[in-house]
């Protein structure tokens, strides 16, 4: 049993909903009762669609229970099938119709349609929504494409020459209540075109059981979102022979060197290498004088296992940020994260637990977050400003404009998105010039910094803690007066670090000497 | 009895379960806590129903079966306390703390009523806990409230003192307001069930005598029935009509004359009617489907007729007490058809049929009704928003006039400049 608060993934079986809402000519049945029809409220809510998602919900209840609910089952298949008409039909349970075990799967495959059924078995207590997403997405690929495995040969990325046309791909794992998929599709499609690459099918987002049957008429699949698609990709490479793409094309590098992979596995040359660079505005704005001012930025990032790989490398290589901290709640690609991280040199956050997250938030004392919203609400209450960067999906998360992530237009948005809520560089080189000034009031500063790096802030809001916590130290008016004197930006950290070389010292008042000793110190 | 339409239908339900009551139970009392014991699905469903990430900490969360509880039920109950354990360790400032069962945790048949008793032994003094069912197998949205309230019961101390008990949440300043009404009647002593703090509990007895605020506390009532109360039987204080009569059912039990009630309340009634015109300009003569969701849609059906002179197409319930709603169906224009229970697809099927002019339905339904072309308003707002009494009825008849209003300017087809 596990304590939860707040949770960034739902249950599996949304992840199932995400599947069947992103297509068309989909329905689903899913044995549940009648309280977990909320989560249509996501995809008409929160992704603002003006379709009801294609789900059946049996919504039993407990005088059912005594009865036969499998009736009631075949009654609701019967009645979607016959309203809706579907060319496929995906059959599931979410967690209280799997305790009663009427394995709705079957019972609809027993009742003579001649659509394909795809019967999900998604566990409830141990799976959440990422992984019945991809899960349901693999079992419907498998299902449509089963039958054609001995008839097709192996599929050679070469063979579009012998075709005597472009080469073609498949974009895989963008969904509904993924993050900016809506806008990622059309950036790739259209870096992909300029490179001379068609799409065969993009899948799930818009595609129809139909388009999924085509996917094999593609050389290979690009693997868009790997918590979604990686399980499909690998079985259509097992299977057909299809190779995938391993890179993300999120930042100005990752973008190239996806580009580059998919020349490779294509063998088709890359003529236009020079200009790839000139694409975006990113690596300029972030070159100009004015972006100096992000130089060692430090910068804590928690989100999914694809964005928040990507923010780190962006962060770090682009921006010229220092990641002072990653983590991820995708406990399927904790390996990656880890991996990453321990580039970084910082220890990997694998974590559902939201307050742990802030916990380590504030410990790492980061001069911006990029996280989910549930980030930018913990980094609002210290102070931080933040950038969003990952699922799980808010209204804000849905923008009105075209803002993707990924590619070229995707690098621009992520600069204004990231650099926009630290200060702008001149703005912060005259605070720091004049904060000495009369006019100038300790909390005048603009944006989002100053609510929580206030000194008294600082000092009072941890007071109780302290006196507990660590041995009574106690701030001295000298070294009050001289940390208000840090920067505001940094003076989480300072405070921080002087009580560290404090305990570590056996010093028990801090002086604005104190102050000085650490400092050296930790230098 | 108005010659009403009773219709009853059964198929898929697109409702909430009682879990959702807890997202303005804990609002109501700041001193408990709500732990329900379910799974992840009942966890997403609380935080996308409540938008949870404005706090910093909820004063409500979930005990996430996994499947190790699952395998035996000892271990499930060992888990419990010792998450239990943790929260009050973590929370020392939580007064009473609601285990609140889910359809997974029912199926299972998990036994919160002895934890909770093992619970308040060991916390004796400290942390009381009540147990209550807010499943979706069970229970519909607002019934969770009926559970919560029913659990706390047994915990009131019996009292024959004569007094008004006002039964069912209110929002605090319409509480204050109703309060200050009754004081202005001579009714001195007035409590509220829920209280503002759980620790709180109003005592009950022969002389109580319960005036409901919300149309939703069947088994509520059936037990304070049970300890002697007497129920006093009113509509429900929506809109002008409804708390007049309510005002009027309270004043006649405590034997105070009509007059004085229409003396205190006529000058609110007046300002009230005031405030209502402009918002029924815009209703008056427009269609009305509601779907089942709140249990407050027989009583908004009644307003936005009498009041507002909406015409009623249907009014879905997801659950109806005749006994209960007597006085507000008697209320209601002849032959409205009242439906109980739902099959939303054919329900669906209805709305689009009967082309009406404003839909209330739940928040899964308003989107795809509205990409159709029709106005909808969502019914979860009516349980989060202050709409009880005569000061409030301009502001509920604004909760439906809004949606048209809106209708009207973005379909305009000129934009007049001067």
């Amino acid at each position: 049993m596990e304590l939860t608060l707040w949770t960034y993934e739902g249950p599996p079986h949304v992840g199932a909903m995400r599947i069947a809402s992103s297509m068309k000519d989909i329905h689903y049945v899913l044995h549940a009762p009648q309280g977990d029809t909320y989560a249509d409220l996501l995809f008409t809510m929160i992704e603002r669609r003006g379709q009801r998602p294609p789900v059946t919900y049996t919504t039993f209840q407990a005088r059912d229970l005594g009865g036969d609910t499998a009736e009631l089952v075949k009654k609701n298949i019967k009645e979607a099938v016959e309203r809706f008409k579907p060319k496929t039909l995906l059959v599931g349970e979410s967690c209280t119709a799997e305790l009663i075990q009427d394995q709705p799967g079957a019972l609809a495959k027993g009742m003579g349609f001649d659509m394909p059924i795809v019967n999900l078995e998604l566990p409830a207590y141990s799976k959440k929504e990422n992984w019945g997403a991809s899960e349901t997405f693999y079992q419907l690929t498998r299902t449509l494409l089963k039958e054609k495995v001995s008839s097709s040969d192996r599929i050679n990325p070469l063979r579009w020459r012998k075709l005597g046309r472009r080469p073609k791909v498949n974009i895989l794992g963008p969904s509904l209540l993924g993050f900016r998929c809506r806008d990622d599709v059309i950036e790739i499609q259209r870096i992909l075109s300029e490179q001379g690459i068609d799409t065969n099918v993009v899948a799930p987002l818009g595609a129809s059981p139909d388009d999924i049957e085509r996917l094999i008429d593609a050389e290979i699949n690009i693997c868009l979102y790997k918590e979604i698609a990686e399980a499909s990709c690998e079985w259509l490479k097992r299977n057909f022979g299809m190779e995938y793409t391993n890179t993300i094309p999120i930042g100005i590098k990752n973008t190239i060197e996806f580009i580059n992979e998919v020349h490779e596995k294509l063998d088709l040359p890359l003529t236009n290498k020079e200009e790839l660079k000139n694409k975006s505005k990113l690596p300029w704005y972030s070159k100009s004088v004015d972006s100096n001012y992000l130089t060692g930025k430090r910068v804590f990032i928690f989100g999914d296992g694809t964005h928040a790989i990507a923010a780190a490398k962006i962060a770090k290589e682009e921006l010229g940020f220092e990641v002072v901290g990653l983590g991820t709640y995708s406990r399927e690609m904790a390996r990656q994260v880890r991996a990453t991280a321990k580039d970084l040199n910082v220890e990997a956050l694998i974590t559902n637990n939201y307050l742990e997250v802030e916990d380590a938030m504030k410990k790492a004392a980061p001069e911006l977050v990029l996280g989910t919203q549930m980030e930018r609400h913990s980094a609002k209450r210290l102070g931080i400003p933040c950038s969003v960067i990952s699922t799980p999906m808010h209204v804000q998360d849905v923008p009105a404009r075209y803002s993707p992530q990924m590619g070229w237009e995707g690098a621009n948005v992520i600069f204004d998105d990231w650099v926009h809520p630290l200060m702008m560089g001149l703005e912060e080189h005259l605070i720091d010039m004049f904060k000495h000034d009369f006019e100038f009031v300790d909390g005048h500063q603009s944006h989002l910094g100053h609510t929580a790096t206030n000194t008294n802030n600082i000092l009072n809001s941890d007071e109780k803690k302290e006196k507990n916590s660590k041995e009574g130290i106690i701030w001295t008016e000298s070294g009050r007066a001289e940390l208000t004197k840090v920067p505001f930006f940094v003076r989480g950290k300072v405070k921080t670090n002087t009580e560290k070389y404090a305990i570590l010292r056996g010093i028990l008042e801090i002086s604005d000497e104190t102050l000085y000793d650490a400092k050296a110190y930790f230098s | 009895m108005s010659k009403v339409e009773f219709n009853k239908e059964t198929g898929p339900r697109e409702v909430f379960c009682g879990l959702t009551s807890i997202v303005w139970l804990h609002r109501r009392m700041p001193d408990a806590f709500f732990l329900v014991v379910g799974s992840r699905t009942c966890a997403h469903l609380i935080q996308s129903a409540a938008g949870v990430m404005i706090f910093a900490e909820p004063r409500f969360g979930t005990a996430i079966l996994e499947e190790k509880d699952l395998a035996g039920l000892a271990d499930a109950h060992e888990e419990l306390d010792r998450v239990v354990n943790d929260l009050i360790a973590r929370r020392p400032e939580i007064k009473t703390l609601f285990l609140v069962g889910s359809c997974p945790s029912e199926v299972i048949k998990l036994d919160l009523a002895t934890v909770a008793e093992k619970l308040n032994k060991r916390f004796l003094g400290q942390v009381r806990f009540v147990n209550y069912s807010g499943s979706g197998i069970e229970t519909t949205f607002t019934q969770g409230e009926d559970g919560a309230l029913k659990a706390l019961i047994p915990l009131m101390e019996s009292s024959n003192e004569e007094k008004l008990l006002l039964v069912g949440t209110l929002a605090n300043n319409v509480e204050d307001r109703f309060k200050k009404i009754f004081r202005n009647l001579g009714i001195s002593n007035i409590e509220s069930f829920p209280p503002r703090q759980s620790t709180e509990l109003p005592k009950i007895g022969k002389n109580t005598k319960v005036l409901l605020t919300q149309p939703y506390l069947s088994d509520t009532v059936r037990d304070l029935k049970h300890r002697g109360c007497e129920i006093i039987s009113a509509p429900f204080p929506l809109g002008i009509e409804g708390s007049t009569k309510w005002f009027l059912a309270a004043a006649k039990t405590f034997k105070i004359s009509e007059l004085k009630v229409h003396e205190i309340i006529s000058p609110l009634i007046k300002r009230a009617k005031l405030a209502l015109d402009s918002h029924k300009e815009i209703l008056k003569g427009k269609r009305l489907f509601l779907l089942p969701e709140s249990q407050l849609e027989i009583s908004l059906a009644r307003f936005l007729h009498n009041e507002c002179e909406m015409d009623l197409i249907e009014v879905g319930t997801p659950y109806l007490n005749k006994d209960l709603m007597k006085e507000e169906i008697n209320l209601l224009p002849d032959n409205t058809k009242i439906v109980e229970g739902q099959h939303v697809e054919k329900q669906l099927d209805r709305v689009r049929e009967s082309n009406p002019d404003l839909v209330v339905c739940g928040m899964g339904l308003a989107n795809p009704l509205e990409a159709e072309g029709i106005s909808t308003k969502w019914s979860i707002e009516m349980v989060f928003s202050p709409i009880h009494g005569i000061d409030q009825a301009a502001d509920l008849a604004g909760l439906f006039s809004k949606p048209l209003k809106r209708n009207q300017i973005l379909t305009s087809k000129t934009l007049v400049t001067h």
